[in-house]
């Protein structure tokens, strides 16, 4: 195997696309030998809830489309990120801040609330990808 | 010599192939082959590829009335 990277993976948005796109990012880079970290934040992080709540809206048709084929979930990515690749998946603490939740409300998958000094530390000299 | 484990991941697009095969992949003893079906064809680029990076041998891979068999044996 070749030598394992870092990639770090931003994820802001709350829409379908482009939660599935890091999902996508997430679980395949931690299923091939690199160690990756996902950073949940902004509107991204309320579709984390463990009680489920909405499901994040597509942006156009092609979010649509998603939800009308047999594509795997985002959540189911990220989870089999995590469990299969080792990935590290945690909420922004300044997100959970305000949304006012807390590890107990958030998927159990998730790590703890992480803050944008240690992200940024930890994502240095690797990949960074935003979505 | 041991059955092939089939695993039929047909009707899912990518990644779920490459996942459903990882997933079985992991409780899966070395020397044991498995066989993916998908009818993603994205899959059966990506799944060739991902066995080639990450070191298990590929054993074969072909099409048939659109879907794809990707062979594989665990090596680690």
């Amino acid at each position: 195997m070749s030598a394992a990277s870092r990639i770090s993976i931003v994820v802001v948005s709350g829409s379908l696309e482009r939660l599935q796109m890091a999902a996508m990012m997430a679980s395949v880079g931690a299923v091939s030998g690199n160690e990756v970290t996902v950073f949940l934040s902004m509107n991204a992080l309320r579709h984390f809830m463990r009680s489920g709540g909405e499901a994040p809206p597509a942006e156009g048709p092609f979010g649509r489309l998603l939800l009308e084929k047999k594509a795997p979930g985002f959540k189911q990515l990220f989870h089999s990120a995590a469990e299969l690749g080792d990935a590290r998946i945690h909420p922004c603490s300044m997100a959970a801040d305000v949304l006012g939740v807390g590890p107990d409300d958030l998927e159990p998958w998730l790590g703890e609330p992480l803050g944008l000094t240690k992200f940024l530390s930890d994502a240095q000299g690797g990949q960074v990808w935003s979505f | 010599m041991a059955e092939r484990i089939v695993i039929d991941a047909r009707g899912s697009f990518c990644p779920g192939p490459l996942m459903e095969l990882i997933a079985r992949l992991k409780f899966g003893a070395v020397g044991e082959e498995f066989e993916v079906l998908s009818t993603d064809k994205g899959s059966a680029s990506d799944i060739p590829e991902w066995v080639r990076k990450v070191g298990h041998e590929l054993l074969g891979t072909r099409e048939e009335a659109g879907v794809w068999h990707i062979a594989l044996r665990k090596t680690k």
